[in-house]
């Protein structure tokens, strides 16, 4: 009889450690973070999207706020910017590296500004009360309609015009959000006329879309400008005279709870050495060479004097 | 909540090649290619296993091993490892399949050993007296009255597979999960919804599916259906979804 | 994948440490709120088959969906593994609640009737003999939940949930599979270290089990 009072007595006291974890805090406590009271207020947490060039913005962001003694955690491979804005507006994260083009479409659809300037000086306005952004880098990664040699030499493709007689006999791939996004295929069909035959939900840019465009599955992939498998498949980013991909510079988009000075000077020297040729190259390092965002960012932030 | 109707509400979303039907379609070939596959491998050992009683413990250890695999971890990492090598079409789908077919095993493979090793040992007992060799016992006494059990697995096995073929959608396969993770990207919670919704009703359907089919095979003695008197020594067994009820009491 | 684990030692452990408590948490809650639900199911006849198919139905609700769901239900943050908590601990109930209405109903009947005969009633009678001796069928369950609570964590990865399920995504993105790997190996190191201790649980409230025998 003994026995059953221990049973009960292990079950209540499990129960109640469990309970005590919920409500208790500690460091390690994964449920704080997640709790109705906010994280520590001084710790920055930076999130990315759901591909590798975000990730290693991310952590040069990270790690050059750490070198200024800034508390960072970082949430990483979230989801697509519909995933992680609503993120950014409840405090689940904190900054976020963005693009200057898509970030303003998506707060203002109706968005006609092409060039960086206008399009950082609407976005300025346009980013919702809590959010600012900082200084905005010279670097640019579109997204862009890439195809293949020889999908390119058939159809005789020079730039997205092109395809409005032929896109009905191909694929285009492209993350999820292509769908319905402005600059996805609404924007394609309002701009240049062009409706694909079908459109396959892969990943933003990522192996998904790269194995498909490879293996024939699709014919148009949307392929980031910076990826470095255009180069080294000898793709073809078809041109844009119409700017359906307005500018894209890389900026921080941030809590404006957390901007604090140092957190703004350390972002914003970081976007002064960011370069369209240097985003190249470290994605190169990442995409192709496989090595890993953190050491790669770490040895950009150290060789800028970042950190 | 009402929204929730909204996407499955829209009729333009029921028709063509990503439209509810197709996906449920794409969702019911990757479940039955799964569950063909299961039964394929875990019936004739768990039939082995059970009628013979040898690699019982190996049997009951790896099941549970099978089930300490994580699906979503297990289906990532076989993409990357094969994916490159096979065709285009079969690219994703193999290892969505091979994934599924992992996930399922266990629950048919404990249910069928459990239900053989279950059977009244009179019942095996009248048969070998009755001249009945090693084989005849297996198919004439013990699989039928190991039925009930055997069925519950297979039953159990597909609502895992049914539930679990939405992370096919994540390495760009169709089916209901499309729906699920392209809601998500859009932030379109009527399409998350409409796809959650579905497999609940997919499930559904096909539970009562097996569960007629559950009636005409299982022999009306076994069941106990028109069981006239005498004390109940077992608990009627009242087929369903879960796992648990499948578990060998040793 | 040595290198990384090198490179990453802080971060793994403490995505190990947080799916370990999103594992757990939910097996623990869901237990305790299975017993009287499955109590409630094994008692009163007609309420079993509809709690069994409701537990069935909900049981596969596709995880990723309710993790997104969640927030807007029960207001959480976006983000937050609260949402991997609650939807684990639905998922862990519905398991649960019939492995314990069926290993209460599969107390022999003699059993029942020697203990009221000694004046058991009520809960008394259903902690200290029905709860125990349904202990070897309830520990089988739990180690089903624990090892499908370790598998469905993962998934949080989706909704940016920071555990071990992020080395999937990670590995994915990155086209690494060796981060992939190990992401699968600590889960199985998780789901065995979870597994033993609920054997041994189980077998130190049995201990009845081997005297008789």
């Amino acid at each position: 009889m003994r026995r059953n009072r221990v049973i009960l007595a292990s079950v209540a006291t499990v129960a109640a450690l469990a309970l005590a974890a919920c409500g208790g805090g500690g460091d390690n406590n994964p449920l704080s973070t997640g709790s109705a009271s906010a994280a520590p207020s001084d710790t920055i947490v930076v999130g990315s999207a759901n591909f590798p060039e975000s990730t290693l913005l991310a952590q040069i962001y990270a790690g050059a706020l750490t070198a200024k003694g800034v508390k960072v955690s970082t949430k990483l491979n979230i989801g697509s910017r519909e995933t992680y804005i609503p993120g950014l507006q409840d405090g689940s994260i904190d900054l976020i590296p963005e693009y200057s083009g898509v970030l303003l479409q998506y707060f203002d659809k109706n968005a006609t500004q092409v060039t960086s300037d206008d399009v950082y000086a609407a976005l300025k306005t346009k980013v919702p009360a809590k959010l600012t952004v900082l200084d905005q880098s010279t670097a640019e990664d579109k997204d862009s309609i890439t195809v293949t040699k020889q999908t390119a030499d058939k159809y005789n493709l020079k730039s997205i015009a092109d395809l409005q007689p032929v896109a009905g006999q191909l694929t285009l791939g492209g993350p999820p959000e292509w769908k319905t996004r402005q600059t996805g295929e609404p924007g394609l069909k309002a701009k240049y006329n062009v409706t694909f035959k079908q459109f396959k939900s892969l990943d933003a840019g990522g192996p998904l879309t790269i194995n498909a465009l490879k293996n024939g599955s699709i014919q148009a992939a949307d392929v980031f400008t910076t990826d470095p498998n255009i180069v080294a498949n000898g793709w073809v980013a078809l041109e844009d005279p119409k700017f359906l991909f307005a500018a894209q510079n890389v900026l921080p988009l941030i809590n404006k709870a957390k901007a604090s000075q140092t957190v703004t000077d350390a972002l914003n020297a970081v976007s002064a050495k960011l370069t369209t040729e240097n985003l190249l190259d470290l994605d190169k390092q990442v995409i192709l060479d496989k090595k890993d965002p953190e050491t790669v960012a770490k040895s950009f932030l150290s060789s800028n004097g970042l950190g | 909540m009402g929204v929730i109707w909204d996407y499955l509400g829209n009729s333009a979303h029921w028709s063509g090649p990503e439209g509810v039907p197709a996906r449920v379609l794409e969702h019911l070939e990757y479940t039955f290619l799964a569950l063909a596959f299961v039964c394929l491998i875990a019936l004739p050992l768990g039939l082995f296993v059970g009628h013979t009683g040898r690699g019982s413990v190996a049997i009951a250890g790896s099941a549970n091993a099978l089930r300490a695999l994580p699906d979503f971890g297990l289906l990532v990492y076989v993409v990357l490892l094969i994916s490159g090598r096979l065709p285009a079409s079969l690219a994703y789908l193999l290892p969505s399949i091979l994934v599924l077919v992992i996930l399922g095993i266990p629950a048919v493979l404990s249910a069928t050993y459990a239900g053989i090793q279950a059977v009244d040992p009179a019942a095996r007992d009248a048969a070998k007296g009755m001249g009945m060799t090693g084989s005849q016992v297996l198919w004439r006494v013990e699989v039928p009255n190991a039925m009930p059990l055997i069925l519950s697995g297979v039953r159990s096995s597909m609502l895992q597979i049914v539930a679990t073929a939405t992370i096919a959608a994540y390495v760009s396969l169709g089916g209901l999960g499309r729906f699920i993770l392209d809601g998500q990207s859009q932030r379109d919670y009527s399409q998350m919804a409409a796809g959650a919704v579905l497999v609940g009703v997919l499930a559904i359907v096909l539970d009562l599916l097996v569960a007629g089919i559950q009636r005409l095979v299982v022999s009306p003695g076994v069941t106990g259906r028109f069981r006239t008197a005498g004390p109940r020594r077992r608990p009627v067994l009242i087929s369903s979804s879960q796992e648990g009820s499948v578990v060998p009491t040793t | 994948m040595i290198t990384y684990l090198q490179d990453h030692f802080q971060q793994t452990v403490e995505r190990f440490y947080t799916h370990a408590w999103l594992a757990v948490l939910p097996l623990v809650i869901g237990l305790v709120l299975a017993i009287p639900l499955g109590w409630l199911a094994s008692r009163y006849r007609r309420v079993y088959p509809g709690v069994i198919n409701l537990a069935g139905l909900l049981y596969t609700l596709p995880s990723v969906a309710l993790f997104v769901i969640m927030p807007s239900i029960i207001h959480t943050k976006i983000l937050s593994p609260i949402n991997v908590v609650v939807a684990l601990t639905i998922y862990t109930v519905a398991l649960m609640v019939r492995v314990i209405a069926d290993a209460l109903l599969s107390v022999p009947a003699d059993v029942r009737s020697a203990a009221v005969a000694m004046g058991f009633t009520g809960l008394g009678r259903f902690l200290r003999v029905d709860l125990p001796i349904a202990v070897p069928v309830i520990v089988a369950g739990a180690r089903v939940a624990a090892a499908s609570n370790v598998g469905l964590v993962s998934v949080g990865a989706l909704i940016g949930v920071n555990q071990l399920g992020s080395l999937f995504t990670e590995g994915f993105t990155l086209d690494v599979g060796s981060i992939v790997l190990l992401g699968i190996l600590l889960c199985v190191l998780l789901a065995l270290i979870l597994d033993t201790t609920i054997v041994l649980t189980g077998r130190r409230l049995t201990t009845w089990q081997r005297a008789v025998s």
